[in-house]
C-alpha cells in the first residue's frame, strides 16, 4: 500500500514559514491568497496500514503542534 | 561526581559540554548507541543536530538506545540537562513539556543574550540568585519554546531579548519535579573569561551543589 502522509502546523500555532510564503506571492503578481500554511509530505510503502496512525503519533508528527492527515492510495 | 555527555552522530557541542562540566568535576563521553550510563551522576544532553535533525530537530535522537537509560535515570529522579538541541530532544522525548519551533524570524540567531533567573530554587540553579541576570550564548534556527500547558519555567530571556519568538520569553523550563531541565543557550559557551563570560559556570556549579550538598531544603 502506498499512503501519503500531510504534515502541518496545528491551528493557531504561528508559521512564519506560510507567512512568508503568502507576503511572497503578491510580489508575483498574484493576489487573493490567503491563509497559507507550510508543512511536510512524507511518502511510504506499508504492509500494514492501520499501522500508520500510531507512525504518525509516535515519529511523523509531533502531535502537539502538528496535524496530520493519512492519504491511501491503491498501487 | 562523575558528569555524562551523550553524543549522537551529529552532535557538535559535546566537546565542550564535557570540558565545561571537567571544570566542576569528572565528565565522560557517553556513546548514542550503547544502553550504558556508566554510573554518572548527571547526563548532559549537548547541543548539534543528532541524526542530522532529520524529520524535526531531535525526533530521530530520542529513539537512541542511550535514551531509554536516560528516560530511566530520570524517572528514577537523576539529574538531566538538555542544552538547545539536547532541549529539542528531550521535549521529543516527553521528558520536558513543549516543544521548539522555528524561529519566528526564520534566521539562524548567534548573539549573546541576556538571561534572568526566574527560580533559582532548582537542582540546575541554585548556585544563582533570584532575578539574577546571567550572560550566555544562543544559537540555534529552532529555538521558539511553544506549550499549551502550564510549565516550570527556569530562565527567561531578559525584556526584549527574546531571539527566536519564545511563549512568554522562555528560555528555559524544567519538569514537574524538578530534576530535568533544558534550555535553548548555551551555558557551555560561557564558561571562561576568554570568550566574554563565565555565567555558564552558574548551571554546572548548580548540578555539582545538588549531588555533592544533596536535595534542597
Amino acid at each position: 500500500m502506498r499512503a501519503r502522509v500531510l504534515v502541518r502546523p496545528k491551528a493557531g500555532i504561528l508559521d512564519p514559514q506560510g507567512q512568508a510564503v503568502e507576503r511572497a506571492l503578491p510580489a508575483l503578481g498574484f493576489s487573493g491568497v490567503r491563509n497559507v500554511h507550510v508543512g511536510r509530505l512524507i511518502e511510504l510503502d506499508v504492509e500494514d496500514p492501520t499501522q500508520l496512525p500510531d507512525m504518525c503519533e509516535r515519529l511523523l508528527s509531533n502531535p502537539l503542534i502538528e496535524d496530520y492527515e493519512i492519504v491511501e492510495s491503491p498501487s | 561526581m562523575k558528569f555524562g555527555v551523550v553524543r549522537f552522530p551529529g552532535s557538535c557541542d559535546d566537546v565542550d559540554a564535557l570540558e565545561a562540566a571537567q571544570r566542576v568535576g569528572d565528565a565522560v563521553m557517553l556513546w548514542h548507541a550503547d544502553h550504558d550510563l556508566q554510573g554518572v551522576d548527571a547526563v548532559i544532553v549537548p547541543g548539534g543536530f543528532s541524526y542530522g535533525d532529520y524529520l524535526r530537530a531531535g525526533a530521530i535522537a530520542r529513539f537512541a538506545p542511550v535514551m531509554e537509560e536516560v528516560a530511566e535515570f530520570a524517572r528514577a529522579g537523576g539529574l538531566v540537562l538538555g542544552i538547545c538541541n539536547g532541549f529539542q530532544v528531550l521535549c521529543e522525548a516527553g521528558l520536558l513539556p513543549g516543544a521548539l519551533l522555528p524561529n519566528t524570524s526564520l534566521k539562524f540567531v548567534f548573539r549573546q543574550v541576556e538571561l534572568e533567573v526566574v527560580d533559582a530554587n532548582t537542582p540546575f540553579t541554585r548556585a544563582c540568585s533570584e532575578h539574577q541576570r546571567l550572560s550566555i550564548p544562543v544559537k540555534h534556527t529552532t529555538g521558539r519554546y511553544y506549550t499549551p500547558e502550564s510549565v516550570h519555567v527556569v530562565l527567561r530571556y531578559a525584556r526584549g531579548q527574546n531571539p527566536n519568538g519564545s511563549q512568554d520569553d522562555i528560555a528555559g523550563v524544567c519538569n514537574e519535579h524538578g530534576n530535568v531541565f533544558g534550555l535553548m543557550p548555551h551555558p557551555e559557551h560561557a564558561v571562561d573569561p576568554l570568550t566574554g563570560s563565565t555565567d555558564g559556570l552558574r548551571i554546572f556549579e548548580s548540578i555539582r551543589a545538588q549531588v555533592v550538598d544533596g536535595v534542597l531544603v
